[in-house]
Order: structure tokens, then sequence, then C-alpha cells
């Protein structure tokens, strides 16, 4: 970054660090040289995300395996296991299952409010 | 299609697990495909009120459906007493049983009109009118001096021989006055009970109601139940006649499932079935009848508490989800 950055542009890129969470997902020992295959630990997550980033993740026609695990159900960590073929890293591939994971919510959200708009349903129970 | 069919046999159940894998059959692909995925993907509303949805969901994997069920019940945030101050209470009830209660009941508060508490704040520096709601209760309980005659009911005998969730009093603090001008805060449900009084009891104290989650505690739950089933199916493989056969028939199903024509039995509405298997125990019917679910169809039920309309409660859940993964995105992954 050069010298004179205006402080503005300082002040924004502060607050974009302080809202990222340096603590919220490390890497666990197991992962090959080639980052073909690693295991990721996120805090403060469970099956809610765990079991939908694995499906999408094994959706990847790059990725040979992965798998999720709670390891404690006292402890509040999320254990996932990407194995890709070797043309991807598994922080590619991570990284790309959260990123599909988001445009199909966006999608659910809009399908959804397509047909409320449209209206076609009941308003009283049966 | 008949691969995303849960084959329900007389005690067991089969192909439960999603394969739509790529790698996982040498026929289709598999693959994510967002294109392919809108235009498959569905969504039937079926009923919408201000209390109860029933939409269906189809063509959308289990753990995707499990993650906004989860999420409705568990992470979308509602309002809640947390913390009562009792002036004076002489009724038999306990302080705590009794906050317990006022924390339970359902309010009728947007929670997008108040921000989070900041719980590393002193208790006297945290709740400000940005982030609490004040609820107050002020009842005592006297005789009334000209009960009907020959009455026993506490009732007509006494005045406010009964608290309920309609006496608590909303207090608006600083801007809330214009805030909450047009929709103060109230229970919504008035007629729940809190407490039962004799002459000279009485309960005095305030409640401060703050935004919190359904994984902290049960009483910020916004929904009373969110579930999904699957949708039944019923596939008559051998004709069902007669009067007496297709009558049996019908009797195994609840009402509406089972219509007969011709004096032929025929699956009139696969999805009123709650998939009871008693058409398995009878051996008239033994090969004649295939039951099953569909794997990728969902039949919502969420019923809201009443702060939210049931389908804003399921629109946020499908946000909370995009933004946990959004923001796990941006996340460095520390070594």
């Amino acid at each position: 970054m050069s010298e004179d950055t205006p402080m503005a542009d300082v002040t924004v890129e502060k607050e974009q660090e302080q809202e990222v969470d340096l603590e919220k997902v490390k890497l666990l020992p197991g992962s090959s040289d080639d980052g073909a295959a690693a295991s990721f630990q996120v805090i403060d997550e469970d099956h809610t995300l765990g079991n939908a980033l694995r499906y999408i993740i094994m959706k990847n026609p790059e990725v040979e395996f992965c798998g999720y695990s709670i390891p404690h159900p006292s402890e509040n960590k999320l254990n996932i296991r990407i194995q890709t073929y070797g043309n991807i890293t598994a922080v590619e591939a991570l990284h790309q299952g959260l990123d599909n994971l988001s445009e199909m919510c966006t999608v659910v959200e809009e399908k959804f409010s397509e047909k409320i708009q449209a209206g076609n349903y009941n308003t009283v129970a049966p | 299609m008949s691969d995303t069919l849960v084959g329900i046999e007389y005690n067991r159940v089969t192909n439960t697990t999603s394969t739509d894998f790529p790698g996982h059959s040498s026929g289709d692909d598999h693959a994510w495909d967002i294109e392919k995925f809108k235009d498959t993907f569905e969504i039937d509303i079926s009923h919408l009120t201000e209390r109860t949805a029933n939409f269906d969901l189809v063509h959308i994997d289990t753990s995707v459906a499990n993650a906004f069920r989860r999420i409705m019940i568990s992470e979308v945030p509602s309002v809640a007493a947390e913390t009562v101050y009792v002036f004076n209470n002489t009724s038999v009830i306990q302080d705590e049983v009794l906050a317990h209660r006022i924390g339970l009941i359902p309010l009728k508060v947007d929670p997008d009109s108040l921000t989070w508490i900041d719980p590393s704040l002193d208790e006297k520096d945290r709740f400000t009118d940005e982030n609490t709601i004040v609820l107050s209760l002020d009842v005592k309980c006297t005789k009334n001096p000209h009960p009907p005659s020959g009455s026993t009911d506490p009732k007509e005998l006494y005045n406010n021989a009964h608290v309920y969730a309609r006496d608590l009093k909303f207090e608006p603090q600083g801007r809330q006055i214009e805030l909450f001008k047009n929709n103060p805060v109230v229970a919504s449900d008035p007629d729940i009970l809190l407490a039962k009084l004799r002459p000279g009891q009485e309960i005095s104290l305030r409640a401060h109601c703050i935004l919190g989650v359904g994984s902290d505690h049960a009483k910020f739950s916004p929904v009373a139940t969110a579930s999904y089933r699957l949708m039944p199916v019923i596939n008559i493989i051998e004709p069902i006649k007669g009067k007496e056969l297709t009558q049996k028939f019908q009797k195994c199903f609840p009402p509406g499932v089972i219509g007969v024509k011709d004096d032929e039995a025929y699956v009139k509405d696969s999805r009123r079935d709650t998939v009871s298997r008693e058409v398995l125990r009878h051996p008239e019917f033994d090969g004649k009848v295939k039951l099953g679910r569909r794997r990728d169809h969902f039949i919502f039920n969420v019923e809201s508490t009443g702060a939210m309309s049931p389908e804003e409660i399921f629109f946020k859940s499908v946000r909370v989800l995009r933004n946990k993964a959004e923001y796990l995105r941006n996340c460095p992954i520390n070594e």
C-alpha cells in the first residue's frame, strides 16, 4: 500500500479486518504436501452448515472425498476433510463449495419470493 | 425419477441416501450446476396464514432442507424477556418461576427493530432504547365488594384473581415512543396465564426483553414448530376391486387418500397419507401395493409464535445460511 492512502480508505479496511474472525477456521494436521488433501476445523458451527457444505463439496467433480464430523457434542467445533483428485487444492474446493452454497441460497430466496408475490395459495389453514 | 424413491416395506426402509454425486454412476453427471438447479428446484405453497405456513420444496437435498429447518428453530433471532426485576411479589408463585414464565411469553416485536446486546458491558450500561424493550407488570388482587350471590368463582369473587400475559404493559423508552407508536409491544397470545392471586397479594415487576437465538434458550425461538416430512407415494401394482376389498383398502389410509371409481381403488391424494403402513399388515393386499416417499420432496410445516410471519422466518433462515457461507468464505485459514 502506498504512503499517501487517504484516511477514509484506511478506516474502511480496518473495519473489514475486524469483521473477519481470525480464529474461525484453521487447518488441521494431516494435509498432503500438494494441498490436494486437507482437514479444516471450524469454530461455532454444527451439522447445519457441516452437512450442507459436505453435500455441495461432494458435488464438485474435482473432489474425490469430503466428510465432516462433530468431534465432541459439547465442543462447538466442526471438522471437514476434503480430498481432491489433484487439479485443485482442498482450500479451493472449500471456497468453491461455500460460493456454491451461497448462490444456492440466493436461488431459494428468489424462488420463494416469486411464489409469495404470485399469490395463488390459501390464506386459511385447512 | 425412481432413484429418489425411498422404499417403505413392512419392517424396513430402502434406498434412503442421496447418490447425486459425480462419479457415483456412469449415467448422469450430477456436478453442481446453478442453472440446472434454477430449472429443477420448485417451491409450491399450499397455505400461508398469519401464524402457519405449509409449503413444498422439491428437488433439493436433505442436507440443505434440514439446514433451513434447523436454522428456523435455533438461529433466527427473536425477542424475549431476559432479565426480570421483581419489586414485590406476595403471590404463591416464586420469583424465579414467575420470571421463567414471563420469559416464555411470545412477544409481538419486530426483531429488526432492536440491536444486539453487548454482554461484555456492565449491567447498568447494557440496556439502551436501541436494544431493550421494557415491560412492566403491576397487579394487585382485591375483593369484589358485590359478587353475584352464591358465586364460588374466584374471577367473580375477586378482582385480578388471574394474571394474564395481556397484563404486561409496554413502557417505551427514549426513541421507542416514536418508533413503536403504531405497533406497541404486546404479547402475541394475550390469554396465557402467568399467576393466580388472592385478595391482598400483589405482583410488581419490570422485565427487560432483548434479542436472542433459539440455540441459547428456547424462548428465543421464533417458531412453535418447524418441521418437514417427505412426500408419500402409493403405488397400486395390481388392481384392487370389489366393494368389500376397496372399502378395507380405503380404511387402511387416512380419509381422502384413496378414492373408488367403478368399484376399483385409486390413489386420490397421497399427500394426505401418514404412511402408517397399515395396508402392509393385511395378507389380502400382499404384493398389490408399494409404499414409498420422495427423497427430494419436502413438505414443510412452519408455525410462528407471532412475532414474525412464517414466510419471513423461512426467508431469514435462508439468509442466515447464506451469511454463514459468505462469512466463512472471507475468514482466513489459520495454519
